[in-house]
C-alpha cells in the first residue's frame, strides 16, 4: 500500500508525496504520516532557525514550534497549490518573526475588501501543481551570484545593505541580482502557460 | 481594474523573508489585498523559498527523543480548523490589513487638518522605524508637507496623484527615495487617499535637512 511506502523514513519523498502527507495530516490527523514529514522537515527547520538565531537551543525550540503548527494548520493546506516546502517555509518565516516580537500584517483572502484574481480557480491549481517543480529547476538554472543574494535574503533575513557589505558589491548590484533573479524566474513559469 | 504600477522585486523581497518592519509592510501587504498579479509574485517567491528550503544544508537529523517529545505535544493540541468566512458585507474602499488599524473603513474615519484643504490621520504601529499616515489631498491639489529624505512608500486607495508623468491609481504603489524630486498632486475629479509611510524623521536631522534643501537644490 501507498500508505506503508510513504511513512518509511528511508523513502525519497516527490512533492507529490508531502501533498498526500499534509492532506493526511489535516484530514484524518494522520500521527505516521506527521512523524515522516517532522522527520523530513524537522532537521531543515532547525538549520533555517539557526542560521539567524546562532543559537541552538533557540533554533530547537522554534522548530518544535514549527511544526507544532504545521500540524495545527495542516487543514488549512490546499493540496490543489501542492507545494508543501513552501507552504512550510512560509510557517516558519512567521514562527521566526513571532520569535523576534515583530509584526507582519498580512492581506486576508475573505476581507470583502480584498480583491480576487479573475483567473479561474481550476486553471490557476493546474498551474501550481506545475509551479513547484518548475521552480525548482528553474532555480537551478540561475547564475551562483544571483542565487546567494535570494538566500541571504531569505535565510539570514539579511537587509539588502548587509547583503551589499557581506559581499563587498555595490547596493545597486544587490537590487539588480534579485530582479534579474525573479524576471528569469517568472519567464520560466510564464512560458509554460 | 489592473494595477499599474506594483511593488518591485527588491521590496516585495523584502516583504516575502519576513525582513520588513512593520510600518512598510503594512503598505506592502494592503497593496497586495488591492493586487492579484502581485500576489502571484509573492506566490511565486515563496515558491523559490520552498525550492531552497529543500536543499537546505541539514547537520543532524532529529532523533527519536525529538520525535518523542513532539509526539507527546500533539495530543493536547486542537486543530485550528478551516477559516470561516465572515458574513459578506458591503465591499470596502479600505482593505485589510490596514483598516483594523484605522479602526473602520472612509466613512468612519475621524480626519485632522493638514491645510489647504488637505486631512491626515497618523497611524499607530509598534514599528519605530516609520511613520505611516492616511492622507485626503483634494482633488487637484498638490501633496502638502512634501519634504521627505529616504524611502518613501504611497499607496492609493481612492482618486488617483499624478507623479510627472505617470497616474497613480488605486491600488498602483509608488517607491520613492530621498532622491527623488517630486510634487506628487491630486487628480481632478476626486479626492484622493493614499496610505503614506515614510521613513520616522529624526527632529534635528530633519531640521538641518531643510535648512539645506534650498541651498544645496535638493
Amino acid at each position: 500500500m501507498k500508505r506503508t511506502d510513504l511513512t518509511t523514513p528511508e523513502h525519497e519523498l516527490s512533492p507529490a508525496d508531502l501533498s498526500k502527507l499534509l492532506t493526511r495530516i489535516g484530514q484524518q490527523r494522520d500521527v505516521d504520516a506527521f512523524e515522516t514529514l517532522f522527520r523530513h522537515y524537522g532537521p531543515r527547520v532547525r538549520s533555517f532557525m539557526a542560521m539567524k538565531t546562532r543559537d541552538t537551543q533557540l533554533a530547537e525550540e522554534l522548530m518544535q514550534e514549527t511544526m507544532m503548527a504545521v500540524w495545527n494548520k495542516a487543514v488549512q493546506f490546499d493540496p490543489a497549490r501542492g507545494n508543501v516546502s513552501a507552504w512550510i517555509f512560509t510557517i516558519a518565516r512567521n514562527q521566526r518573526i513571532d520569535a523576534f516580537r515583530r509584526k507582519r500584517p498580512m492581506f486576508d483572502e475573505n476581507d470583502p475588501a480584498f480583491v480576487k484574481d479573475d483567473v479561474l480557480p481550476a486553471d490557476l491549481e493546474l498551474e501550481e501543481r506545475q509551479d513547484a517543480e518548475l521552480l525548482r529547476k528553474a532555480m537551478e538554472t540561475l547564475p551562483p551570484e544571483q542565487l546567494d543574494v535570494i538566500k541571504r535574503a531569505f535565510f539570514d533575513e539579511a537587509s539588502h545593505s548587509t547583503i551589499a557589505q557581506d559581499m563587498g558589491i555595490p547596493l545597486g548590484t544587490v537590487k539588480s541580482r534579485i530582479r534579474l533573479a525573479f524576471e528569469k524566474l517568472r519567464s520560466t513559469l510564464e512560458a509554460v502557460r | 481594474m489592473n494595477v499599474q504600477h506594483q511593488v518591485s522585486d527588491e521590496l516585495l523581497l523584502d516583504y516575502a523573508s519576513g525582513n520588513l518592519s512593520e510600518g512598510w509592510s503594512l503598505a506592502v501587504a494592503t497593496h497586495l489585498a488591492l493586487c492579484p498579479q502581485a500576489r502571484r509574485r509573492l506566490q511565486a517567491m515563496e515558491g523559490a523559498a520552498g525550492a531552497l528550503f529543500d536543499k537546505i544544508s541539514v547537520s543532524e537529523k532529529v532523533t527519536d527523543t525529538d520525535w518523542d517529545k513532539m509526539k507527546a505535544k500533539l495530543s493536547g493540541s486542537r486543530s485550528a480548523g478551516q477559516v470561516i468566512s465572515r458574513p459578506s458585507q458591503s465591499e470596502g474602499v479600505i482593505p485589510e490589513p490596514l483598516r483594523s488599524y484605522l479602526g473602520g473603513d472612509v466613512s468612519t474615519l475621524k480626519w485632522r487638518a493638514l491645510g489647504r484643504g488637505a486631512y491626515q490621520i497618523r497611524i499607530d504601529t509598534g514599528d519605530p522605524e516609520t511613520q505611516v499616515r492616511l492622507l485626503r489631498i483634494p482633488a487637484g491639489k498638490p501633496v502638502p508637507e512634501h519634504t521627505h529624505d529616504g524611502r518613501e512608500l504611497t499607496l492609493v486607495l481612492a482618486g488617483s496623484f499624478y507623479d510627472g508623468q505617470d497616474l497613480f491609481a488605486r491600488g498602483d504603489l509608488e517607491e520613492a527615495d530621498g532622491s527623488l524630486l517630486h510634487t506628487p498632486t491630486a487628480a481632478e475629479g476626486e479626492d484622493c487617499i493614499c496610505l503614506a509611510v515614510t521613513e520616522r524623521p529624526l527632529k534635528f536631522s530633519s531640521w538641518v535637512v531643510r535648512m539645506i534643501q534650498p541651498i544645496l537644490k535638493i
